[in-house]
């Protein structure tokens, strides 16, 4: 059986290519499956943490997981409508378009 | 001691012209001849209870000294109050101030009748008379400096009463600015000596004084400061400049303001601080000095003004003068006298110039002439007026300047002689503007159409003249009066003053034969003395002088600090301005509005935390 470590260097992994995804590409819906990648590594880390909880039992790491999931499906609506919203008005999706707020 | 004056009373001497001026500023402004005699009775009601303070001083002997007074506010350290002070000085100086003032207010009725501001002049009237009331019953230095400044912004608006004429704007400005030059000097002395002494009140600092423990230098620096101020006020040299010029205003300002009240302050601020200035013989010498000079270089330019008012003017600088050399030679009695007696001659003779101006339109004494018939009452009482100037036995002039002359005489030879001179030329000026202006053929048109006054004006000038025909009597009593109480030996030595009256007998004599007799003719000697009379007539090229000074040294200072003021001071704020908004500037474009900039701060933000933490944690 693979130890706690193999599952924290892939929850780093996917947290980590979330990351960049969320900065490098230029995509909003890119970047909200970015988002996606680093709340599943996060996911990860909490489920695979949980084992080494000192009671065997506990189960707080995969309530926290559940209550993620649950988070991300609001947020990525939340998310997705304000790519349409947005899309409404500049035609595109591309989140370098939207600079309004600049200096 | 009980009194039968009570002080409530005294309260209404400053209080009622006071009402009298809001109530013509604020109601009775339209109704011209209702404000004035909303004034005349205030005045007179004044004029009254000063009566009744001087009295019942009489009564109550020298050394009575009444006070009453309310806290204005009270801090830790100092509790200004409001008050009167009620001692033989302050008596005497609201029956003169009153006395003046109400017949002036009188007179002005028939002189100022007909212009459009009547109100607007008798509400500054009443306020000055309100003012100089205060200032002379004050009982403590701040309120005496309030009333001080407040007789000062009434001058300055009486001065430039007629405010379309430049000639008037200019002088009341140049009155004001100049003894504001007077007042700083003032301001300073007292504020030294009330954070020194700890109180404002006359009394407290007399008290404080009388412990001893103040060096004799800085006690002839406060008084000198404070005598700064006295000099502005009352025009000495070389504060003097703005007196001639304040003749721009109504001729009865003059006579209330230029002659008996206001200009005699500042020899009124002397006596009241004189335990000051009885603490230190320099500053003594300084006043008496500076009065004696004044005495004397005034009289020699009223010899060759040829403005009537001009004239008179001098000779109240010239006057007060003399007032100041007996102050400076510890005679208190004797310059308080003066003050008396000059304040009713002085307004007197201001108040028939006016007559003679109000009948002729001129000022120009080469314009009048052969006045004697058609104006007699006129004549008369400024005959009176000038004789008493002329020191003459037995007006009132003879007695205050012979007090004078004495106290001189034993005290200091020079300056004795300084007044001596200044009492002929006293005489000498006074014969020509009376023979020029009243004797001889008329020199104009208007002097040969001329007619005499109407009665409101010729009933003041016959009160005043009984005042300076009669005011000398109190004569040696007055100074034993005055003196707080200390017992003076200015008695009347009848030898030594009938001496003394060779002096003004020349001067009238010297006068008749130049310019009734005319031999010298007065052309002729006028010619023969070119550069002195040029000296004169220009006044000694003091007004010159300050010009100069204003215009270089002044000037050029004030450029000086102007460019310090542009270049450093706001160079310094200017720069600070700039960095920030440079600053500001370079840091905006931080602000670049695309979110994936932020998502990248925002992460690097948690890895710095992160370190931090780490780093911290480790330390």
């Amino acid at each position: 059986m693979l130890g706690v470590k193999a599952y924290a260097i892939v929850a780093a992994l996917l947290f980590g290519l979330g990351v960049y995804g969320a900065l490098a590409r230029r995509h909003a819906i890119a970047v909200l499956v970015a988002l996606e990648l680093m709340l599943n590594g996060a996911m990860l880390a909490f489920a695979s943490f949980s084992r080494l909880h000192p009671l065997a039992q506990a189960v707080s790491g995969q309530a926290f997981v559940i209550f993620i999931i649950a988070v991300a499906a609001a947020e990525t609506i939340v998310g997705l409508a304000l790519v349409l919203a947005l899309h409404r008005v500049f035609r595109t999706a591309r989140l370098d378009a939207f600079e309004l707020l600049k200096w | 001691m009980e009194s039968y004056y009570s002080l409530a009373w005294l309260w209404w001497v400053p209080a009622a012209p006071f009402a009298a001026f809001a109530v013509i500023g604020l109601f009775t402004r339209p109704w011209r001849q209702l404000s004035a005699a909303v004034s005349i009775v205030a005045a007179g009601m004044a004029c009254l209870f000063s009566w009744g303070a001087l009295f019942s001083q009489i009564k109550a002997g020298p050394e009575a000294v009444r006070n009453d007074q309310y806290i204005w506010f009270a801090t830790a350290t100092l509790k200004p109050a409001v008050g009167l002070l009620l001692d033989p000085l302050s008596a005497v100086m609201l029956v003169t101030v009153t006395t003046v003032a109400l017949m002036v207010q009188v007179y002005s009725l028939g002189y100022m009748g007909r212009e459009k501001g009547l109100s607007r002049y008798y509400a500054y009237m009443s306020l000055f008379l309100a003012a100089m009331l205060g200032l002379v019953l004050s009982n403590n230095f701040l309120e005496l400096y309030v009333c001080w400044e407040l007789v000062g912004v009434c001058s300055y608006l009486l001065i430039g009463f007629w405010y379309d004429r430049d000639a008037a704007a200019f002088a009341a400005k140049k009155a004001f600015v100049t003894t504001r030059l007077g007042d700083l000097g003032l301001l300073i002395g007292l504020i030294m000596i009330c954070t020194r002494a700890g109180s404002f009140d006359f009394a407290d600092i007399r008290a404080r004084m009388a412990v001893g423990g103040w060096e004799p230098e800085w006690l002839t620096l406060v008084s000198i400061l404070v005598f700064c101020g006295a000099a502005g006020k009352s025009a000495q040299v070389p504060l003097h400049v703005w007196l001639p010029d304040a003749m721009e205003g109504p001729t009865p300002v003059s006579a209330l303001i230029h002659a008996a009240t206001m200009v005699a302050a500042g020899v009124f601020l002397v006596a009241r601080t004189f335990f000051l200035f009885a603490g230190s013989p320099d500053a003594l010498a300084v006043v008496a000095t500076v009065g004696g000079v004044t005495a004397a270089f005034a009289a020699s330019i009223a010899v060759v003004q040829n403005d009537v008012k001009r004239v008179l003017a001098y000779s109240t600088i010239s006057q007060l003068g003399y007032m100041m050399l007996a102050l400076g030679l510890g005679g208190l009695g004797a310059g308080m006298f003066h003050l008396f007696t000059h304040a009713f001659f002085k307004s007197l003779l201001f108040l028939g110039a006016g007559s003679v101006i109000h009948a002729l339109g001129t000022n120009d004494l080469r314009e009048m002439g052969g006045l004697r018939r058609a104006m007699p009452v006129t004549f008369w009482t400024f005959a009176a007026g000038a004789l008493a100037l002329a020191g003459v036995a037995p007006l009132s002039g003879f007695f205050s300047k012979d007090a004078i002359l004495c106290l001189a005489w034993e005290k200091s030879p020079v300056l004795f002689l300084l007044a001596l001179v200044t009492a002929a030329a006293t005489a000498f000026y006074m014969g020509r503007v009376v023979f020029t202006a009243f004797l001889g053929p008329p020199r104009s048109k208007a002097a040969q159409t001329a007619h005499e006054s109407p009665t409101v004006m010729l009933v003041p000038l016959v009160v005043l003249a009984a005042f300076s025909v009669l005011a000398g009597w109190w004569g040696a009593e007055f100074g034993r009066f005055v003196y707080f109480g200390v017992p003076s030996d200015e008695r009347m030595r009848w030898g030594f003053a009938a001496l003394m009256q060779v002096a003004p007998l020349a001067g009238i004599l010297a006068a008749w034969l130049v310019y009734v007799v005319k031999s010298p003719d007065p052309d002729a000697l006028r010619r023969r003395m070119e550069p002195l009379h040029e000296l004169l007539s220009r006044r000694y090229y003091v007004d010159e002088a300050y010009d100069w000074l204003v215009d270089n040294v002044v000037m050029g200072l004030s450029a000086g600090l102007a460019w310090f003021d542009r270049r450093v001071v706001d160079g310094t704020v200017d720069s600070i301005a700039w960095l920030v908004r440079r600053t500001g500037d370079g840091m905006r474009r931080l602000q670049t509005g695309r979110v994936s900039n932020y998502v990248l701060a925002v992460f690097a933000g948690v890895i710095a935390a992160v370190v931090i933490v780490r780093m911290a944690g480790a330390g």
